[in-house]
C-alpha cells in the first residue's frame, strides 16, 4: 500500500471514529487507537499519540458549543486538571516502561469499563452546602427539569481529586481522553449533576491531553504522516456526529456501537495476552 | 453575578479554542497535501516503532525546515499550534481569575500552567 492509500483509508477510517466516538459520547480515541493498532498494524505508540493530537482536537473544537448550553464549571475543572495534568505525565513516563502488549490489555479493560459507564442511569442527587465546597467556591447552578434554577454544591473533593489523577494516568499511557473515569470522579464520586460533569469534562479533556501530548511530540511518538489525517478525519467524523446527535434519536444507534466498541476491548485484550500488537 | 462573569470569559475562551482548532488543523491539511503530492507514492512502515527523526520533533529544527517547505515539518507545525491551544485556555483563564481577583483560582489555573509548561518544555 502507497502513502496515497494508506493517508485515504486513515482518514476514512477517523472519520467514522471520530462519528462513532461522538455518538456514543467516549471520544474519538477509544475507537481509534484499537482499529489503528488492529487493523491497520500500526505499532501502538504511534497510534496512541496520533490519538493524542486528535483527543486536543475535539476537545478543543467542541468547547464553544458546550459553552453556548452554559453549564460547565470553570473551578472545578480547572481545580481538577492539576490533578488530571500530573497524572498525565505520569502517564506519558510510564508508556516507555509499559510492554506494547500490557498497554493493549490495559487499554481493552478501560474500554470494557467505559461502555458500562456509558449505560449507568444518572440520577443526580442534590449535595447541600458544605465547607470544603464553599471553600473552593465550587457552587453552582444549572437549570432543572421545570427551567428553574437549581443550586448544587460538590463532596468528596480529594476522592474526586484522586479519581481524576488516575484518569489522567489512563489519558497519558493509553492516548485516549479517559472521558468515562472523569465521569466517575465527577458524577458517581462528587456527585456533581450530570450535565454539569459531562460539560466540565469535555472542558478538561483537551488540557489533560495537552500535557501528554508534548512529552510523545519531544519522543518522537507523534508522526507527522500518520497523525495528520486521523487529526482530520476524527475531527470532521466528531463534528458531524455532534449535529446527528442534535437531530436524531441515536438510543439504536448507541446500543449497536457499544457492541462494536465491547468486541474491539475484548479483541484489545486477546491481542496483547497472546502478543499480537 | 459571578455566574454571568464566568460565562462570558468562557465564551470569549471557546472562540479562542475554535480559532487555534481551524488554524491548526488548516495548517496541517496544507502540510498533508504537499506531502501527498510528492510523496504519495511511497511505501510507509508504521508497523515497527523506531522514534521519528529529531528534524521532526525539535522546535528549532522544525521551524525553518517548514519555511522551506517540507511538508512534514509543516505537519508537525499543525500539531504544535494545536497542542499550543489549550495551553492558552489556560493562560487565558489565569488573567480572567485575576481581574475577577480571585486569587485563590489565580494560583490554582497558574500551578495548572506550569504543570503544562514543565511538560512540553522539559519532562521526558
Amino acid at each position: 500500500m502507497n502513502a496515497l492509500t494508506f493517508s485515504l483509508y486513515i482518514l476514512g477510517g477517523s472519520l467514522l471514529a471520530g462519528l462513532l466516538g461522538s455518538l456514543t459520547g467516549l471520544g474519538g480515541g477509544v475507537v481509534l487507537v484499537p482499529m489503528l493498532a488492529l487493523l491497520f498494524k500500526v505499532d501502538i505508540h504511534y497510534a496512541i499519540g496520533a490519538s493524542l493530537i486528535s483527543v486536543i482536537a475535539t476537545s478543543s473544537g467542541s468547547a464553544a458549543a458546550y459553552v453556548r448550553e452554559g453549564f460547565s464549571n470553570i473551578r472545578i475543572g480547572m481545580f481538577l486538571e492539576i490533578a488530571t495534568t500530573l497524572g498525565a505525565v505520569g502517564g506519558a513516563w510510564l508508556a516507555t516502561r509499559t510492554p506494547t502488549r500490557g498497554i493493549a490489555i490495559v487499554f481493552g479493560l478501560v474500554l470494557l469499563y467505559s461502555v458500562y459507564v456509558s449505560f449507568q442511569r444518572h440520577d443526580d442527587e442534590i449535595v447541600p452546602r458544605n465547607k470544603w465546597s464553599d471553600h473552593l467556591k465550587m457552587n453552582g447552578t444549572f437549570p432543572g427539569h421545570d427551567g428553574v434554577e437549581q443550586k448544587y454544591s460538590v463532596k468528596h473533593i480529594s476522592g474526586g481529586f484522586g479519581a481524576m489523577a488516575g484518569a489522567g494516568i489512563l489519558s497519558g499511557l493509553l492516548g485516549i481522553g479517559s472521558g468515562a473515569v472523569k465521569v466517575l470522579a465527577m458524577d458517581h464520586i462528587m456527585r456533581i449533576p450530570f450535565k454539569v460533569s459531562t460539560t466540565t469534562s469535555n472542558f478538561m479533556i483537551g488540557v489533560t491531553a495537552a500535557a501528554s501530548a508534548g512529552i510523545y511530540f519531544r519522543r518522537g511518538y507523534i508522526d507527522p504522516a500518520l497523525s495528520a489525517p486521523v487529526m482530520i478525519g476524527v475531527l470532521i467524523g466528531s463534528l458531524f456526529g455532534a449535529k446527528l446527535l442534535v437531530k436524531s434519536k441515536v438510543k439504536p444507534l448507541r446500543m449497536i456501537f457499544a457492541v462494536v466498541i465491547f468486541f474491539l476491548a475484548l479483541e484489545m485484550i486477546y491481542n496483547g495476552w497472546v502478543g499480537n500488537v | 453575578m459571578i455566574e454571568l462573569r464566568d460565562k462570558q470569559v468562557e465564551m470569549f475562551i471557546g472562540q479562542v479554542l475554535r480559532a487555534g482548532v481551524l488554524l491548526s488543523s488548516f495548517v496541517t491539511l496544507i502540510g498533508l497535501v504537499l506531502y501527498l503530492l510528492h510523496h504519495g507514492a511511497s511505501i510507509p512502515n508504521y508497523h515497527a516503532f523506531h522514534s521519528i527523526s529529531p528534524m521532526l520533533r525539535t522546535v528549532h529544527e522544525l521551524i525553518p525546515n517548514a519555511f522551506h517547505g517540507d511538508s512534514l515539518a509543516i505537519i508537525q507545525v499543525g500539531v504544535l499550534l494545536l497542542i499550543a491551544t489549550p495551553v492558552a485556555r489556560v493562560a487565558f483563564l489565569v488573567g480572567a481569575f485575576a481581574l475577577e481577583r480571585d486569587h485563590m483560582y489565580v494560583a490554582v489555573s497558574g500551578l495548572v500552567l506550569v504543570i503544562l509548561l514543565f511538560s512540553i518544555l522539559f519532562a521526558r
